[in-house]
């Protein structure tokens, strides 16, 4: 019955970016990230933006959260226009943004707490998520006893009990091992399919892209634009086992990866001439294979 | 009990004091079974090479660890020793608690807020190299009392270390803990209560451990410069530095090595009850 209760609320989102440019430094020395970039993070959808590392797809969240400001276009929630952060649209940061002084609950009860809403139902809210993400018995652990995995599942709770319209997630799996990281990926997607709010996560790695999307937004190379949006049409629920045989899976795998193929080379060979001619053989014999 | 005892750390601390002991006793009793002709080859080359011919230390000048410790012992039931201990121990804490109620606040205002840093750090910077035994004098003419000129100087002594530490604290905070707490709804107050000030609280507990150590050292100097305010209580005593200066002039040697150990006991016991006092305040530091 408390689930009826959490689901009930969900209100997805939808966010629009609009020729969103983004530049930093003094005028001389301007360098600019995002250039024109446009594309919608759907309602209730889990799009997965995957672009080469240092692409500027950190940029965009921080355009996205509100904490900066694009120097043009405009980014809109529902149609209105964002103007800083709010609780409508939370980040997961690349690592943990748990607060090293506060214990699992607290953590959790965090967003509540500084809003001055501690009442019966967010505590019971709470109970509801920390038993969702599984760590009851670590409610009165600080995050430096957590493992990363636990990290993680708490730091999704600190989330969701304040029930953001959009969740950004930044490389939220990074540095886990290949084992917990693809057990963040089923737990993840599960937590999706139950929700459905609008996601938008962020991630170099193609596999973890193809398995969690809904959409996959590909990116170029600084400035970041989106190069291609893959619309990822594989059934749901997804288990690992199911995708690693399948050829859908694997054609969109392939699609994106030679977009991002001929992106990350032109990253690699930027400012070198050694770098560039390598670059150029290299793509010569490709193309002749 | 049992469980300390078979603690290797507390072994190696015991073994620790008791070679270093035994290492002064011989040093020290070297004077009974050396003559001081033994020396005089090296004096000579200490001649050679164009030096005064007694520039030798030697150990053996030093009263040895027995010979204190029975000193000690009629000491302990002097009552100007413990005024010693009192007055020093009284002049840290008044010195060391302003630091802590003026630096903290400080330390944190220049954190938060540009406008103070730009006004308050500038003068804060150019104060903070006069090392506090320079300000002796200033102080003495300053203050009304002696006393207060005391431990306004131990009070600089402690100031600065717990300003920096609480000023370098707070700007090392992550940004991404307020950037997810101001996207949970936090305002600036409620940032500043639950991120800026439990984020900065292990730097408050490093800064105090380190400032009460120079605290210490610069009560005692003080003492020493000061006449430790002995005119005003005459046999009361003027803290422990005073004691070690006093014991010098009137030749007691044995009483100097007591104010000394004392001191650093004072000084490692004042140290160890700051740290357990940060460790209970920062229960997330030792959970990993």
């Amino acid at each position: 019955m408390a689930e009826s209760k959490v689901a009930l609320k969900i209100i997805p989102g939808e966010l629009a970016v609009q020729g969103v440019s983004k530049s930093y430094g003094a005028t001389r020395f301007r360098k600019e990230v995002v250039h024109d970039c446009s594309f919608t993070i759907e309602r209730a959808k889990l799009t997965v933006m995957v672009g080469p590392s240092g692409c500027g797809k950190s940029t965009l969240i921080r355009l996205l959260a509100g904490f900066e400001q694009p120097s043009a276009g405009r980014i809109s929630l529902d149609g209105a226009p964002i103007t800083g952060p709010d609780r409508d649209r939370l980040v997961l940061f690349q690592e943990t943004a748990l607060f090293p002084w506060m214990t699992t609950w607290d953590n959790i009860l965090y967003g509540p707490r500084a809003r001055g809403e501690l009442t019966r139902d967010a505590l019971e809210l709470g109970e509801f998520l920390l038993a969702k993400v599984g760590l009851q018995d670590f409610r009165d652990k600080y995050p430096g006893q957590l493992s990363g995995g636990m990290q993680r599942r708490a730091e999704l709770a600190r989330a969701m009990i304040n029930n953001p319209k959009v969740m950004i997630l930044d490389e939220p799996f990074r540095g886990l091992d290949a084992m917990t990281k693809e057990l963040m990926w089923e737990y993840y997607s599960r937590l999706y399919e139950e929700n459905r709010r609008t996601n938008f996560f962020v991630t170099t790695d193609i596999d973890e892209a193809v398995f969690l999307a809904d959409r996959v937004l590909v990116m170029s190379n600084i400035p970041t634009q989106v190069r291609a949006v893959i619309d990822v049409d594989l059934p749901r629920p997804r288990k690992l086992s199911d995708l690693v045989e399948s050829d859908r899976a694997n054609d969109i795998k392939k699609q994106a990866l030679s977009i991002l193929h001929a992106e990350a080379m032109r990253s690699f060979s930027r400012g070198s001439k050694a770098a560039a001619d390598f670059v150029e053989a290299y793509l010569k014999r490709a193309s002749r294979a | 009990m049992k469980k300390m005892l078979s603690n290797p750390a507390l072994w190696r601390g015991v073994v620790s004091i008791a070679v270093f002991l035994i290492l002064w006793e011989i040093g020290a009793r070297s004077r009974q079974w050396m003559a001081p002709e033994f020396f005089a080859p090296f004096r000579e080359l200490l001649g050679a090479i164009g030096l005064k011919k007694d520039y030798l230390p030697w150990i053996g000048a030093v009263p040895a660890p027995s010979v204190v410790l029975a000193s000690w012992i009629a000491v302990l039931v002097d009552r100007s020793y413990w005024q010693s201990w009192y007055m020093s121990l009284f002049r840290v804490m008044a010195g060391f608690l302003a630091a802590m109620l003026i630096g903290i606040p400080f330390g944190l205002m220049l954190a938060v807020s540009r406008v103070t840093h730009g006004i308050g750090f500038p003068v804060f910077e150019v104060l903070r190299p006069i090392p506090p035994l320079a300000w002796v004098p200033a102080s003495i003419i300053f203050w009304p009392t002696q006393e207060t000129a005391i431990a306004f100087i131990t009070f600089l002594g402690a100031f600065y270390t717990i300003v920096i530490n609480v000023l370098g604290g707070a700007r090392s905070i992550d940004v991404r803990y307020f950037q997810a707490a101001r996207s949970m709804g936090s305002s600036r107050w409620d940032i500043f209560r639950r991120v800026i000030l439990p984020g900065t609280l292990p730097s408050i507990v490093v800064g105090s451990a380190v400032g009460m150590g120079i605290t210490w050292e610069v009560v005692v100097a003080a003492e020493m410069i000061s006449g430790g305010g002995s005119q005003i209580g005459g046999t009361r005593g003027g803290g422990l530095g005073f004691f070690i200066w006093n014991s010098y002039v009137g030749g007691s040697y044995e009483q100097i090595v007591i104010g000394m150990i004392s001191i650093g006991i004072a000084g490692f016991a004042s140290s160890e009850l700051l740290r357990w006092g940060g460790r209970y305040a920062t229960p997330w530091l030792k959970a990993r």
